[in-house]
């Protein structure tokens, strides 16, 4: 009895998983069988889900046009420097809380996830001006530093997590046996901490790569990533959908395929310490 | 030791890419901002004509319109210096050009001939008499029509309408079992979208934004006339969710067969008779309505070329300005792709054509630009210069929230006297905050 409802709830659960996960997939779907449409078969009422004459023109007037790789290279660099900077910066900062907390250590955990919550344009101008201060404007370097600061809250918070999972006696018997700070965190810590590491920088680089407000308004001809390159496409006047579509096809197909093969470390990144 | 090498590497990697990326810049080169639209992309097809002519490379940055407005304009007032070609619009050029943010444009050469430009567009790109941007193409709006359907429905289109002429042909077009809808009109959200539309509409029924001490003017019966006829006309004859429909939504419904009319920006005249319209051998042209008070519904933009003040390359900007808004352009895109595709509504010497004059749209698209007046857009006067906005900072962020109202109330959301009210309460708190009142 107990085993039929058990794979009833299977069934129901599975059937709710496919349909929510069918929904969240059908806009990158139609985005990518809208990129296989002329303009006018893009935007035809009823639309056409198959039947329609495929067609590879979109990428190719795209790929005439844009310098994909260029875009694909600034996007790389920015969303993986700034994960990398993120990362050196989070580790000894959720090591001191996990392993040192003070009795403020929760307060400001709380204050660093409350700058998530500032509207990025509140903050536009004091930012441009600094870039255009520092010569920083339109360059890979000062958005590296932008990114990594806008997602280090969740880097510190997600180490942060996985070190409080970490038994403190295990470090504690690291300095007992003579190792320095450093090395406690270098040889002691961080290897145990690998799984959580290594998904909290996909996580963070996924972030990074889908940042479309600073990347936008901080860069022009050398420094544009991705984003730039899709909105290069996006216009209020005229009818430009298919190859938007296929330009996005083409910005969001390289994590695509890097969430594909790391699903498995980003779910859990992302579920951990959900539940205990 | 592998996730130390590993990061080790990783960082030593990022420092490297990052060094490099600070000591990104400029060199010879121009950049230039512009928006994503058939004419400015068919300018960049022939930008290497120009590099190879002059030996100045030139860096394109084509972003969508509003984030376009929005990058350039933090560019400008911060002197990011990112930019040395701007692509803005009529809107932006005389509040730029007052500002000092703008490199005059008065000394183009005699080759140039800017007594060419049309004195609606140099007006409108101008600030006491000092031109800030030179107009790639020129736009007002107009009325689009089905000649077939209009035939049908046993009615001749004048070449200069009036609202209530286009009320009853709406009604007469529309066929709701065939999915066909008398007229389409913008009602989306936005200063530059549904908001200039009803603007346009209302200088035509007598309505203003603002009187002579700038206090708003949404309380005015004007201002309820030009609703109610809106809203009644769409309900009667629009297409279903006209509330969200901008530019693009249109233009694909009558491209389509599913509008009787549509009165929008005059390139889409082009769009309308071009290969991606199953429509294109039956449209016809019409000034955009009046409503017998003697100022008609239709607006004035021009997308145009400013050299942002501070530029290091203002001579190099400079001539690729005179290249790409100059008579040799037009003629270059005419031999290649034909008269039909050259960039509209900015020279006299177009018009005067033979070839040109020969295009079907040709003739109303001038007279269209020409009947256009953006010093006395009005029936009563107003302290503001233009016609489907008021040439002031803050009107771009009002414009936005009234024109939400205004759509709320097409939608259905709440009542036409309810967005009126609240269109008057943003309006005369915002220019109280400014200052003007």
């Amino acid at each position: 009895m107990a085993r039929n409802v058990s794979t009833q709830r299977k069934i129901i659960t599975t059937a709710a998983a496919w349909t929510i996960g069918l929904i969240i997939f059908f806009p990158i779907y139609w985005t990518i069988l809208t990129s296989f449409k002329t303009e006018a078969q893009a935007i035809n009422d009823p639309p056409l889900f198959f039947a329609f004459n495929w067609t590879l023109e979109n990428y190719a007037i795209v790929q005439e046009r844009s310098d994909y790789m260029k875009f694909l290279w600034n996007s790389v660099v920015i969303a993986g420097g700034s994960t990398i900077f993120g990362i050196l910066i989070a580790i000894p900062a959720a090591w001191s809380m996990a392993f040192v907390p003070s009795v403020r250590t929760k307060d400001v955990l709380l204050w660093m996830l409350s700058t998530k919550m500032l509207p990025a344009v509140g903050v536009l101008y004091p930012i441009s001006l600094v870039f255009v201060q520092f010569n920083l404007l339109d360059t890979r370097g000062g958005l590296m530093v932008v990114l990594m600061l806008i997602n280090l809250p969740i880097i510190v918070w997600m180490l942060y997590s996985y070190f409080k999972e970490i038994p403190g006696e295990i470090l504690e018997a690291a300095r007992m046996d003579g190792a320095t700070l450093k090395e406690e965190i270098l040889y002691v810590l961080t290897p145990m901490a690998v799984p959580g590491i290594a998904s909290t920088l996909l996580l963070n680089f996924i972030l990074a790569w889908n940042e479309a407000f600073w990347t936008l308004n901080l860069t022009a001809a050398n420094a544009a990533p991705l984003t730039a390159f899709i909105a290069s496409y996006s216009s209020p006047e005229g009818l430009f959908f298919a190859k938007l579509s296929a330009a996005s096809t083409m910005a969001i197909a390289p994590i695509l395929i890097l969430g594909w093969f790391s699903q498995k470390q980003l779910v859990r990144g992302l579920t951990f310490g959900a539940v205990k | 030791m592998f996730l130390k090498s590993t990061l080790c590497a990783a960082t030593a990697l990022t420092l490297i890419t990052a060094g490099g990326a600070f000591a990104d810049g400029h060199s010879a080169t121009i950049t230039i901002a512009t928006v994503n639209n058939g004419d400015m992309i068919r300018m960049q097809g022939y930008t290497d004509g120009f590099t190879a002519e002059t030996g100045i490379a030139v860096e394109w940055v084509t972003l969508e319109e509003n984030v376009l407005r929005q990058r350039v304009t933090t560019d400008i007032t911060t002197k990011g210096g990112a930019f040395d070609i701007m692509t803005i619009g009529m809107y932006e050029t005389p509040i730029w050009g007052s500002n000092g943010w703008l490199v005059p444009l008065n000394d183009l050469s005699a080759e140039y001939d800017a007594a060419d430009l049309l004195p609606a567009m140099a007006g409108g790109l101008s600030h006491e008499g000092t031109l800030y941007a030179a107009p790639f193409y020129g736009e007002s709006s107009m009325v689009m029509y089905r000649t077939d359907l209009m035939e049908a429905a046993g009615l001749e289109m004048p070449d200069a309408p009036s609202w209530s002429f286009i009320a009853k042909a709406a009604r007469e077009m529309t066929d709701r079992d065939n999915d066909i809808n008398g007229v389409c009109l913008r009602g989306k959200a936005g200063w530059g979208e549904g908001g200039a539309f009803i603007t346009a509409m209302s200088n035509s029924f007598g309505a203003r934004w603002f009187d002579g001490d700038w206090n708003a003017q949404f309380d005015t019966r004007e201002w309820s006339d030009t609703l109610n006829f809106f809203v009644n006309m769409m309900n009667d004859s629009g297409p279903a969710g006209y509330a969200t429909n901008g530019f693009n939504e249109n233009l694909s419904l009558f491209n389509q067969g599913k509008c009787g009319m549509w009165i929008d920006a005059t390139v889409a005249a082009s769009f309308v008779t071009g290969d991606d319209s199953t429509v294109a051998d039956s449209v016809g042209f019409a000034l955009a309505p009046d409503n017998g008070m003697g100022v008609r519904s239709n607006w004035l933009w021009a997308w145009a070329l400013a050299i942002p003040a501070g530029t290091q390359q203002e001579a190099e900007a400079k001539q690729f300005i005179e290249w790409a808004t100059g008579k040799g352009y037009i003629e270059q895109v005419a031999a290649n792709e034909g008269w039909a595709n050259v960039p509209p509504g900015a020279r006299t010497s177009l018009y005067e054509n033979a070839n040109y004059q020969a295009v079907p749209f040709a003739r109303m698209t001038l007279d269209s630009i020409l009947s256009a007046d953006p010093t006395n857009s009005t029936v009563d006067p107003s302290p503001y210069i233009g016609i489907q906005f008021a040439a002031i900072p803050e009107f771009a962020g009002i414009a936005t929230e009234v024109s939400q109202e205004f759509s709320a109330a097409y939608a259905g959301q709440q009542s036409i006297e309810d967005a009126l009210e609240k269109a008057q309460a943003i309006t005369n708190d915002a220019m109280e905050a400014a200052g003007y009142r």
